[in-house]
C-alpha cells in the first residue's frame, strides 16, 4: 500500500505541483520592496550615522576641549589639538576625524561632557576618494548646523535612558 | 528583364518574410528577459526592474546596450577562430529553426514536409555551440560545463525524440501544419497530458534553464561554458539561450498546444476566439509555455548532476517508450490510425 502511495505521488508529481502552487500564491502577496533612493526606512534616535560638532544656540562651539573622546575612542580615529582662546576660555584648534577609521561604536558621543561630538542620523555620506573622508573641525561643525534639529530632538528623546 | 524580376521577386519576397520573422523573435527574447526578472521578482515579493522607463519596460534595451559598451575580452589561452564562432552558432541555430514554424493557416516560411525532423535536428545541433565554447575558453570550468552541456542535451534528446514520436503517430505527418490541423478536434495537451509534463521537462532540460542550468551551475562552475565571454559574444549567448527557449516553448505548443488554432473551438464560442487571428493565438501559447519555464525557475532548486541522468536515462525514456508502444497499440486496436495521404 505504502508502495503505490509513494508511486502514485511520484508519478502524479504532487511535490512539484505544491510547490508551484506555493510560488504562484506568492505572485499576488504585496512586495515588501522598499524603493531605497525614494523612500527610506524608519531610524531609531539612537542611530549611530555621520558625526558632527554641535553649537550652543548663542552660536559658541559646545567642544570644550577635554579630550575624552579622543582618549576612548577604540579606533584612534579623532585627534584633538587644542590651546586658549584670546577671550582666555579652552578651545580646540583642530579637530579632525578620520570616517575611514571610525568603528561607530558611539562611545565618543557618551564620554562627552558637554554634548558636542554627536553621531547624526545621516548615513548617505559616501565620497569618490579617500582624502574627503578625513573629516577636519570646519567639516564636523558644519554638518552640526545642518543637522541640529534631528540632533537635538534625538538627544532629547535619549535623555531619559542617559 | 521579366526574367530578371521573375527571379529577384521571390528573394526579395523571402528576405521580407526572414525580417518579419528574426525581428519579433529578437523582440521576444528581449522582453523575455524582462519578464523572467519581472515573474521571478513577483514570486519572490520584490519589484524586479521598475526604473528605466515606465514600469522598467526599457530595462532591456539598457541592459543590451550596456553589453555593447563593454570590452572583448578574448583569453590568451582560448582558440580565437572557434571562442568567436561558438556564441554565432548558437544564435544562428535558435533562429534558422523558425523557418519552418507554422505562424498561422498558410503562415509559414517553409512548409517542407518533414519539419518536425529539421526542427529535430536543428535543436540537435544547438549542443555543437555549447561544446565549442566549452573546448575553446580553454578554462577548466568552460570545459567542465561544456561537457555537462553535452552529456545533459543527448540524454533529453532521447526522451524528446520518442515523444515527437507519440505524436507523429497520432497525426501521420511529419509536416508541422499537418499536425497542427490534426488537432481541430482535441489538442494533443488532453489524450497525451503525460507525454506532454515529460516533453515541457525535457525541453527545459533541452535549454539548460533551471531546475537543470547545470551547464551554467553557478554555484559550482562559475558560469559554466560561458565564463570567458564577454560583451558581444555573451550577448550572443544570452540571446541564442532565450530565442532556444522559445523555440522550444513554439515547437511545444505546435505538437502539444494546437499550435495557431484557438482554445474553446466549438459553439458557442468558436465565433468569438476566432476574432483572434491564428498568430495571436499561437504567440499567446508560447507565452503561457514560457510562463511556465519561468515558473519552474523560481519554484525549484538545481538538479544534482547525477539525479538529471537517472531522470533522462532511467525514467524519462523507459516511460516514454512504454508510452509510444501503448499509444501505438491503443491506435491499431481502436482503428484510430491517421489515414495516410500519398
Amino acid at each position: 500500500m505504502a508502495f503505490i502511495d509513494r508511486t502514485a505521488r511520484a508519478l502524479l508529481l504532487t511535490e512539484l505541483v505544491s510547490g508551484m502552487a506555493l510560488t504562484f500564491r506568492y505572485m499576488f502577496k504585496p512586495k515588501v520592496t522598499l524603493n531605497y533612493p525614494h523612500e527610506k526606512g524608519p531610524i531609531s534616535s539612537r542611530f549611530r550615522g555621520e558625526h558632527a560638532l554641535r553649537r550652543y544656540p548663542n552660536g559658541e562651539e559646545r567642544c570644550i576641549a577635554c579630550k575624552l573622546c579622543e582618549a576612548v575612542c577604540p579606533a584612534m580615529a579623532i585627534t584633538i589639538e587644542a590651546e586658549p582662546r584670546a577671550d582666555g576660555s579652552r578651545r580646540t584648534t583642530r579637530y579632525d576625524i578620520d570616517m575611514t577609521k571610525c568603528i561607530y561604536c558611539g562611545l565618543c558621543q557618551e564620554a562627552c561632557p558637554v554634548d558636542a561630538i554627536v553621531e547624526g542620523p545621516n548615513f548617505e555620506y559616501s565620497t569618490e576618494t579617500r582624502e574627503e573622508l578625513y573629516y577636519n573641525k570646519e567639516k564636523l561643525l558644519a554638518n552640526g548646523d545642518r543637522w541640529e534639529v534631528r540632533l537635538a530632538a534625538n538627544l532629547a528623546a535619549e535623555a531619559p535612558y542617559r | 528583364m521579366a526574367s530578371f524580376w521573375t527571379f529577384v521577386w521571390p528573394l526579395i519576397v523571402i528576405i521580407a518574410a526572414i525580417v518579419a520573422i528574426i525581428i519579433p523573435v529578437l523582440i521576444g527574447v528581449a522582453y523575455l528577459t524582462y519578464a523572467e526578472r519581472k515573474v521571478m521578482s513577483a514570486m519572490q515579493r520584490r519589484q524586479g526592474p521598475a526604473l528605466v522607463g515606465p514600469l522598467g519596460l526599457l530595462q532591456p534595451v539598457a541592459d543590451g546596450l550596456k553589453l555593447f559598451g563593454k570590452e572583448m575580452v578574448i583569453p590568451s589561452g582560448a582558440n580565437p577562430g572557434v571562442f568567436l564562432f561558438a556564441p554565432f552558432l548558437t544564435f544562428v541555430l535558435s533562429l534558422i529553426a523558425w523557418a519552418v514554424m507554422p505562424f498561422g493557416a498558410h503562415l509559414v516560411l517553409s512548409d517542407i514536409n518533414v519539419g518536425i525532423l529539421y526542427l529535430y535536428a536543428i535543436s540537435s545541433l544547438g549542443v555543437y555551440g555549447t561544446i565549442m565554447a566549452g573546448w575553446a575558453s580553454n578554462s577548466r570550468y568552460s570545459f567542465l560545463g561544456g561537457l555537462r552541456s553535452a552529456a545533459q542535451m543527448v540524454s533529453y534528446e532521447v526522451s524528446m525524440g520518442l515523444i515527437m514520436v507519440t505524436v507523429l503517430l497520432c497525426t501521420g505527418s511529419f509536416n508541422l501544419s499537418d499536425i497542427v490541423r490534426a488537432q481541430q478536434t482535441v489538442w494533443f495537451a488532453v489524450p497525451l497530458f503525460p507525454m506532454f509534463v515529460i516533453f515541457f521537462i525535457s525541453i527545459l532540460a533541452e535549454t539548460n534553464r533551471a531546475p537543470f542550468d547545470l551547464p551554467e551551475g553557478e554555484a559550482e562552475l562559475v558560469g559554466g561554458f560561458f565564463t570567458e565571454y564577454s560583451c558581444m559574444n555573451f550577448a550572443l549567448f544570452m540571446l541564442g539561450e532565450y530565442s532556444n527557449m522559445i523555440l522550444m516553448s513554439a515547437i511545444a505548443v505546435v505538437l502539444f498546444l494546437g499550435g495557431w488554432l484557438p482554445p474553446l473551438n466549438f459553439e458557442p464560442f468558436a465565433p468569438l476566439v476566432n476574432l483572434i487571428p491564428g498568430p495571436i493565438w499561437f504567440a499567446l501559447k508560447i507565452a503561457f509555455v514560457l510562463f511556465f519555464f519561468i515558473w519552474m525557475r523560481a519554484a525549484f532548486p538545481r538538479y544534482r548532476y547525477d539525479q538529471l541522468m537517472r531522470l533522462g536515462w532511467k525514467i524519462f525514456l523507459p516511460f516514454t517508450l512504454l508510452w509510444v508502444v501503448v499509444t501505438a497499440s491503443a491506435l491499431e486496436i481502436f482503428g484510430w490510425l491517421p489515414k495516410v495521404v500519398p
